[in-house]
C-alpha cells in the first residue's frame, strides 16, 4: 500500500513540469488550445495568458453550461432533441407505405431523412466550433469513433446516429468506461449497426413479424467487435470460442421495432427472454449459468475491468492526443490511471493531458480532416448561414461526419489521412475561407431547396444568379492576415513567412490556413 | 462570369470542388496521349449497388418455375413480344440490354450465373461491405480487395493514375494503404480549383517546396489533378455532349462517366485498375418486365458499357470489365410487383480474354427444392472465385499475392474453369 502510494506520488510529480504560477506564454497557450481542443478562436490565447495551466485543465475536465450563442443555434435544430423511438415513429412505419407513393412523396421523405442527418451533423459541428468545453468535444469525437456506428446503414442508421451520440456517448466522456460501454451496447443504433438485435439462440423462431416462424440464429458481429475494437483489442487474448460464447450471452439484447414505431421511448433497448440462449457458457475462463440479462452485464463488467482493455483504451487515447506511435511509458501510465480508478475517464484523461509527452513541442500531429475544418473555422470566426460547405468538404476529403462504414472508425494515424487528394481539398477549403468566399457560398447553399426535386447544380446556379442580380452583392472580403496570425499564435517557418509576405494581399490569409504549420497541431 | 459566382458554382459536396477561376482549356492541349507500350492488363469493376435482379438480366427462360414465380414481371421467351434475346437456348438477355448483343456475338461478353457470397446476409450494407473487402463474414477487414490488388501488381504501380475511382468518395473496395486517384463524376471532373490559378499555385508550390511528407502529398495531388484535367478537358466536346444528351432516366450520366473513363485510359495506358458504381437497383415495387423501372435502368447501363468498349477500341483486348451486385433478388415476385432481397445473382464479364458468348457457372435451377431458403436463386459460384480467376488469369497475379488479395479463398469451382481463354 505504502509502496503503491509512493509510486503514485512519484508518477504524479514526474508527470507535471513545475507549475506555471501565472501567465502562460503564447506559444504554450497555442499548443494547449490545439491539443486539448480545436485550436484557438479569436481572443483565446489572450484569455489563457491570464490563468495558470492547472486551472485550465480543471476547467476543461469539468464542462460548463453552453453559452447562449451556441444554444440559440442548436435550438433551431429541432430533430436533435428527439430520441431514437420518436424519430423512428415518424419516419419508420411510413417507409412501407411510401413504396406505392408517387415520386414527389418519395422525394419529400428522402429530404426529411436527409435533414435529420444534417441537423445531427450541424449540432456536432456547432459544438466543436463554439463550445468552451473543447476537451469534451474532442472526446466526443474520439469516443464516437471508438464506438463507431454508420449513418449509411439503412434508415435506422440515418435516424439514430444523432440520438446515439447524444444518449450513449456524450453523457459519459467524463464518466466511467463501464457506463459508456453499457450505454453503447444497449443503444438501438449499435444494436442495429452490429446486428445484435437480430441475434438469437440457435433454433429460435419468431412468433410474429416479417420473419415469423423462420430460424434466425446466432449473430456474432457485435460480440466480436466489442472485444476486438471496444474493449480488449485484437491482441487482447480472446479466442473465437470466446466470441461465440459472448454472442450467446448477449442473445436477447435487442430493441422492439414495433414499440419504437409507436413512439415508446423505452423500446430502444429490451431484453427478449425468448431469444436468449439459456444454456451454460464458458467465457474468458469463467462459467456463466442461466441468468438471463444479468449474464450480459457480468460479461461487460469482465471486459471493462480486463487489463487488456485498460491498455487498449490508453493506447488509443495516447494515439489520438499525442502520436500515431505513442511512447510506451505514456501508455502504461494512462493505463495505470484507468485501472486504478476502475475506468474513471476523467482521471484517465487527466493523466494523459498532464503528461510531459502531451505538451512536448516536438510531438506534433497531422490534423484529421475534421480537426482541420473545425480549427480553420474557429480561427477565422466566420459566421456562415449554413454549415453545408464544411460538411461537404469533409465528404470530399473522404472522411464524412458519421460516414465511416466500418466498425473500427477512422484510424488515428497520419498515414491514413495524409493523402494527395485530401491535401488539395484542404488547400481549396483554406483558399475559399481565407479569400472571404465561404459566406457567400454558404448562403447560396443554405437556400438550396432539395425538396423541389430539381438538380442540385441547377438550384445552386440559380441561387448564385439571384445573388448576382441583387444590389447588395459584395465583393468577397479576404480575411485580415494580421488578425488571423494574432489569433493563432502559430510559429511559422521562415519560408512560410516569406511566402506570405510576398503573396498578393487577397491570398495571405489563405496561405496561413493552407500552410504546413496549420495542417498540424 | 464573376469570380464569386464561379466559386459558388463549385459548391462543396454538391457539385465538385471549390474553384476560383475558369479553367483554361488551351493550356493543356499540348499534352498528347502517351506512346502506347506493351499493354498492361487492366481491370474495371462496375458495382451495381442495391442488388440488381439477375434473374431478369440473364433470364432462365427454359425454367417453367421462372414463369410461375414471376407472373407479372417475367421476361417472355425469345421470339415473343418483348421477349428475352436468346443467348444459348437456356438463357436470354433482358431486351433493354439489346445494345450488348453485338459484344455477345463477338464473344467478348460472358456471364456467370448463380454467383454470389457464401455469407447469407440480406443487408445491402453488409453484403456490399463483404464484396468490397473480399472477405465475406468478416467485418474487421480494414482495406478493400482492389487496393490490395493494386499493392500486388507486377511490376509495381508507379504512376498517379494507375488506379482510379470515379465518384466523390473513395469506396470501400479501394480503401487501404495504396494511393488511388479519385476522379469526380461527370462535369465536376473538369471543374477548376483554386490551385489552377497560376498565382495561387505559385504561392502554394513555394509554401510546400520543403515541407517533408506534406510537401510530397501536395505535389502528388497537384500532379494528379492537372493530369485528370488535361486528359478530360481536351476530350472532344462533341463526344461529351453526345453521350450526355442521351439523358435517360437514372443511372443518369453513366455514359458520360464511362466516356471519361475511356478517355483517361486512352491518355494513360498504364491505368490498370478502375472502379465505378451505379445505384437504383433495389426494385421492391413495380419493377416492371421488358418495360418499366428495371428496363429503364438497364438501358443506360448497357449504353455506357457500349460507349466504354467502343472508345477503348483495341485496348479492350487487355481490359476486363466486371459488373457485379451485392446479392440477387427473390425468385418469386412480391405483392407489390417487385422483388425482395435474395441471394444468388449474375456477374457480367466483358473484354479481355474472357471466354465470351457463354453463360458460365453451375446452374442450380429454380425448382422450389433448389432455391436457397425456398425463395432465392442458390449460390453455386463464390463471387471471389470469379474475381480471383480474373486476377490470376487476366491480371497475372501469383499465388502468394492471391492469398493477400483474397485471404481464405475457397477452392475454385468448376463453374469458372472455362471463364478465361487460354
Amino acid at each position: 500500500m505504502t509502496y503503491r502510494l509512493a509510486v503514485a506520488v512519484a508518477l504524479l510529480c514526474g508527470c507535471l513540469p513545475p507549475l506555471a504560477a501565472s501567465a502562460m506564454p503564447a506559444d504554450e497557450a497555442a499548443r494547449l488550445l490545439n491539443r486539448l481542443g480545436y485550436g484557438p478562436a479569436p481572443g483565446d490565447i489572450d484569455r489563457l495568458a491570464t490563468i495558470n495551466r492547472d486551472d485550465y485543465f480543471d476547467q476543461q475536465l469539468h464542462p460548463v453550461p453552453e453559452p447562449d450563442r451556441l444554444r440559440d443555434r442548436l435550438a433551431a435544430l429541432s430533430t436533435t432533441r428527439r430520441n431514437a423511438s420518436s424519430l423512428f415513429a415518424e419516419y419508420g412505419p411510413v417507409l412501407r407505405k411510401l413504396a406505392k407513393a408517387d415520386e414527389n412523396a418519395k422525394r419529400e421523405y428522402r429530404e426529411d431523412i436527409r435533414r435529420v442527418v444534417e441537423e445531427a451533423e450541424s449540432a456536432r459541428l456547432l459544438r466543436a466550433l463554439y463550445s468552451p468545453n473543447q476537451l469534451q468535444e474532442r472526446l466526443v469525437d474520439f469516443w464516437f469513433n471508438h464506438f463507431n456506428v454508420f449513418d449509411g446503414k439503412g434508415i435506422q442508421g440515418r435516424l439514430w446516429v444523432g440520438p446515439y451520440e447524444r444518449e450513449a456517448i456524450r453523457p459519459y466522456v467524463f464518466g466511467h468506461f463501464r457506463d459508456l460501454l453499457g450505454a453503447t451496447a444497449k443503444h438501438p443504433a449499435m444494436l442495429f449497426y452490429l446486428d445484435n438485435w437480430r441475434s438469437a439462440a440457435d433454433g429460435f423462431r419468431p412468433r410474429g413479424g416479417p420473419e415469423k416462424g423462420k430460424a434466425i440464429g446466432l449473430n456474432e458481429n457485435y460480440a466480436r467487435e466489442v472485444m476486438e475494437l471496444h474493449t480488449l483489442g485484437v491482441d487482447g487474448g480472446y479466442t473465437q470460442h470466446d466470441v461465440t460464447e459472448l454472442a450467446r450471452i448477449l442473445t436477447g439484447w435487442t430493441f422492439d421495432p414495433r414499440a419504437m414505431a409507436s413512439g415508446d421511448s423505452a423500446a430502444g433497448f429490451v431484453f427478449a427472454e425468448r431469444r436468449h440462449d439459456h444454456g451454460s457458457k464458458l467465457f474468458l475462463g469463467q462459467r456463466f449459468g442461466d441468468d438471463s440479462m444479468a449474464e450480459g452485464e457480468r460479461a461487460l463488467d469482465l471486459l471493462a475491468r480486463h487489463p487488456a482493455t485498460a491498455h487498449h483504451i490508453a493506447f488509443e487515447l495516447a494515439q489520438f492526443f499525442v502520436a500515431g506511435a505513442p511512447p510506451a511509458a505514456l501508455v502504461d501510465r494512462v493505463a495505470a490511471a484507468f485501472t486504478k480508478t476502475d475506468g474513471d475517464l476523467r482521471a484517465t484523461v487527466r493523466s494523459l493531458i498532464t503528461s510531459p509527452e502531451f505538451l512536448d513541442a516536438r510531438a506534433s500531429q497531422f490534423k484529421t480532416s475534421y480537426e482541420f475544418i473545425v480549427s480553420s473555422l474557429r480561427a477565422t470566426d466566420v459566421e456562415t448561414a449554413s454549415l453545408r460547405p464544411a460538411l461537404g468538404a469533409l465528404r470530399q476529403m473522404g472522411q464524412p461526419l458519421y460516414g465511416c462504414a466500418t466498425p473500427d472508425g477512422w484510424k488515428n494515424t497520419q498515414e491514413t489521412r495524409l493523402n494527395p487528394g485530401a491535401m488539395i481539398q484542404r488547400i481549396n477549403f483554406a483558399t475559399a475561407l481565407g479569400s472571404g468566399r465561404l459566406p457567400a457560398l454558404a448562403s447560396a447553399l443554405a437556400r438550396v431547396d432539395f425538396k423541389s426535386g430539381a438538380d442540385a447544380g441547377t438550384m445552386i446556379q440559380s441561387a448564385i444568379d439571384e445573388d448576382d442580380r441583387a444590389a447588395d452583392t459584395r465583393k468577397p472580403q479576404p480575411l485580415d492576415v494580421a488578425v488571423l496570425q494574432r489569433t493563432l499564435g502559430l510559429a511559422l517557418s521562415a519560408n512560410t513567412r516569406e511566402t506570405i509576405a510576398q503573396a498578393p494581399a487577397p491570398l495571405k490569409a489563405a496561405l496561413v490556413l493552407g500552410s504546413p504549420e496549420f495542417m498540424r497541431r | 462570369m464573376t469570380m464569386n459566382r464561379r466559386a459558388l458554382l463549385q459548391a462543396l459536396g454538391l457539385a465538385g470542388t471549390l474553384g476560383l477561376l475558369p479553367l483554361s482549356r488551351s493550356g493543356w492541349a499540348a499534352i498528347a496521349p502517351g506512346a502506347v507500350t506493351a499493354p498492361a492488363p487492366r481491370l474495371i469493376v462496375i458495382m451495381l449497388r442495391g442488388a440488381v435482379d439477375g434473374l431478369n438480366v440473364v433470364v432462365p427462360y427454359a425454367e417453367d418455375n421462372y414463369y410461375r414465380l414471376r407472373e407479372s414481371i417475367a421476361i417472355a421467351k425469345p421470339g415473343q413480344d418483348g421477349g428475352a434475346l436468346d443467348l444459348d437456348g437456356r438463357f436470354g438477355l433482358h431486351p433493354a440490354l439489346s445494345s450488348l448483343m453485338p459484344l455477345w456475338q463477338s464473344k467478348q461478353l460472358a456471364f456467370v450465373h448463380a454467383a454470389g457470397s457464401p455469407d447469407p446476409t440480406r443487408s445491402h450494407f453488409d453484403a456490399q461491405d463483404y464484396m468490397e473487402s473480399g472477405t465475406p463474414g468478416r467485418k474487421g477487414t480494414v482495406d478493400g480487395w482492389m487496393n490490395r490488388l493494386l499493392g500486388n501488381l507486377t511490376p509495381p504501380h508507379s504512376a498517379i493514375l494507375d488506379a482510379v475511382s470515379l465518384g466523390p468518395v473513395l469506396p470501400r473496395i479501394f480503401s487501404g494503404e495504396n494511393t488511388v486517384a479519385n476522379v469526380p463524376l461527370g462535369r465536376a471532373a473538369t471543374r477548376a480549383i483554386a490551385l489552377d490559378k497560376p498565382a495561387v499555385a505559385a504561392a502554394f508550390d513555394r509554401l510546400y517546396a520543403d515541407a517533408g511528407d506534406l510537401g510530397a502529398a501536395y505535389r502528388e495531388g497537384r500532379k494528379s489533378h492537372e493530369q485528370i484535367l488535361a486528359d478530360l478537358s481536351s476530350e472532344p466536346v462533341s463526344m461529351e455532349s453526345k453521350v450526355a444528351d442521351n439523358g435517360a432516366p437514372p443511372p443518369q450520366g453513366f455514359s458520360l462517366d464511362a466516356a471519361q473513363l475511356a478517355t483517361l485510359i486512352q491518355r494513360n495506358p498504364g491505368l490498370q485498375l478502375a472502379f465505378m458504381q451505379l445505384g437504383g437497383w433495389d426494385t421492391h415495387v413495380n419493377q416492371g418486365g421488358s418495360q418499366g423501372q428495371l428496363a429503364n435502368r438497364l438501358r443506360p447501363l448497357a449504353e455506357g458499357l457500349v460507349t466504354l468498349t467502343t472508345q477503348l477500341g483495341p485496348q479492350l483486348a487487355n481490359t476486363m470489365i466486371v459488373v457485379m451486385s451485392e446479392f440477387g433478388r427473390t425468385a418469386k415476385q412480391n405483392g407489390t410487383g417487385g422483388t425482395d432481397h435474395g441471394h444468388g445473382n449474375v456477374m457480367w464479364l466483358l473484354g479481355g480474354r474472357v471466354n465470351g458468348g457463354k453463360v458460365h457457372g453451375e446452374w442450380p435451377g429454380l425448382d422450389d427444392s433448389a432455391l436457397n431458403e425456398r425463395r432465392d436463386l442458390a449460390v453455386t459460384t463464390d463471387f471471389r472465385s470469379v474475381l480471383s480467376t480474373v486476377c490470376e488469369r487476366h491480371m497475372g497475379l501469383k499465388d502468394a499475392a492471391m492469398a493477400s488479395v483474397f485471404p481464405g479463398l475457397p477452392a475454385a469451382t468448376s463453374g469458372v474453369a472455362q471463364l478465361i481463354r487460354s
